[in-house]
């Protein structure tokens, strides 16, 4: 329960953290910590390298940007919940904030973070499915945009290279019908399956390798949800029905 | 990095985590550690005013950071801090494991709300277990601790 053995390094800007990324091997960006540490802990991850970037100045806006909401990599989750500017043009983001865990760990986590590591069950993601966001990925070869469509791939996986650093996740203005709901057997804990619905759009979550858009009129199709302790594949189905018309109900 | 108030040298082993800072390097062992893996809270402090669980975080990182821990809550060390009082009339505590980090998580939530509803009085200490099961002593010393902070603010004049 300590994390392995790792070489520690804490840049102080982006270029300096990028120039890292792309010499270091087998190197992990450490944000919030509050997914990494605990994979660390628990030994499951054991990369050689930490790239810390909690030392970068500069990093923490979240700011108006072509029509929509931009979140840097070092912005809490905490700090987005609160953000009035956030509530006003992406209010399903504000929402979405508050069924990420609890508030101390919120107080800790990023949202670049949790997008960066791609947990299937995880809500952010699929917010950014939804609304058909974007993130910035910078490393020395310059910058890149990755749409959520294109981002996510498989479990905890994404199109991100190892030298890549996400430095901004970009939402668009949504003002239009939204909801999120989600089934999980104590509050804070990851969902067993979860809607996100913007306007006519469904994203799902909880019941696919990643994040998928769904056909609100019939939300199941194509879906093999996986079977574990907490759900069957079939309560996993049942939940997505359920959620859907929720979604759409709100 | 400050603690509780006195500045203490940093740690060079950069796998240390901060729990373990806290309890080991500098004896503070009134932070528990239950899961390691963020879940239960019992290793719950302040960092810069704001409750983080302190076993998901490197000591290296509270570097040039304000930390307090359950022992630095009672000002002059003597009289009980408002929440620990609160758990105190309540009985909010059996094997007090938990408790610790339970009362710094009530620091922080009374911190960003000083006059919780009943909601987020339930989301302010949905992160904390407590395996003797007494969490409603433990709401209702949060409704308790609201009473005595207020009271306090009145009897030294702040508002």
């Amino acid at each position: 329960m300590k994390p392995p053995p790792f070489a520690y390094h804490a840049p102080a800007s982006v270029d300096e953290a990028c120039g890292l990324l792309a010499t270091l091997e087998d190197a992990k960006v450490l944000a919030g910590g509050q997914s990494l540490v605990p994979l660390l802990n628990f030994r499951l991850a054991r990369p050689q390298h930490l790239v810390d970037i909690n030392r970068v100045s500069g990093l923490e806006r979240i700011y108006e940007r072509d029509r929509g909401i931009a979140v840097q990599a070092l912005a809490r989750q905490a700090a987005v919940e609160d953000s009035e500017v956030v509530a006003r043009i992406c209010p399903l983001l504000t929402e979405a904030i508050r069924l990420v865990a609890h508030r101390v760990i919120r107080n800790r986590g990023t949202v670049c973070g949790s997008i960066a590591h791609a947990d299937p069950a995880s809500e952010l993601p699929a917010v950014l499915l939804a609304l058909n966001g974007h993130v910035i990925a910078r490393s020395t070869r310059g910058d890149r945009v990755i749409s959520a469509a294109e981002l996510f791939t498989s479990v905890m996986e994404t199109t991100l290279a190892p030298d890549e650093l996400m430095v901004e996740a970009w939402f668009p203005e949504s003002t239009d019908r939204h909801a999120i709901v989600e089934e999980s057997r104590r509050h804070g804990d990851f969902a067993l399956a979860g809607a996100v619905r913007y306007a006519d759009r469904l994203a799902l979550f909880g019941v696919a390798p990643t994040p998928v858009l769904a056909d609100p009129h019939d939300p199941t199709r194509g879906l093999e949800p996986s079977a574990d302790l907490e759900a069957s594949r079939e309560f996993r189905l049942h939940l997505v029905r359920v959620l859907t018309d929720r979604a759409f109900a709100a | 990095m400050r603690v509780n108030g006195v500045q203490r040298a940093a740690t060079d082993d950069t796998r240390r985590l901060l729990s373990d800072h806290l309890r080991h390097d500098l004896g503070l062992t009134g932070t528990h550690v239950g899961c390691e893996h963020g879940v239960c809270g019992c290793c719950t402090v302040l960092l810069d005013g704001a409750p983080i669980r302190s076993c998901l975080m490197l000591a290296v990182q509270a570097e040039g950071h304000d930390v307090t821990t359950i022992e630095g809550l009672s000002r002059d060390g003597t009289a009980l801090h408002p929440v620990q009082q609160a758990f105190h009339e309540c009985h909010a505590l059996q094997c007090g494991f938990c408790t610790p980090g339970f009362v710094m998580s009530v620091v922080g939530l009374l911190a960003q709300h000083p006059d919780p509803s009943p909601v987020e009085i339930e989301e302010g200490i949905a992160g904390n277990l407590c395996r003797c099961t007494g969490y409603a002593s433990i709401r209702r010393a949060v409704h308790r601790a609201v009473e005595l902070s207020t009271q306090g603010e009145r009897m030294t004049g702040r508002q």
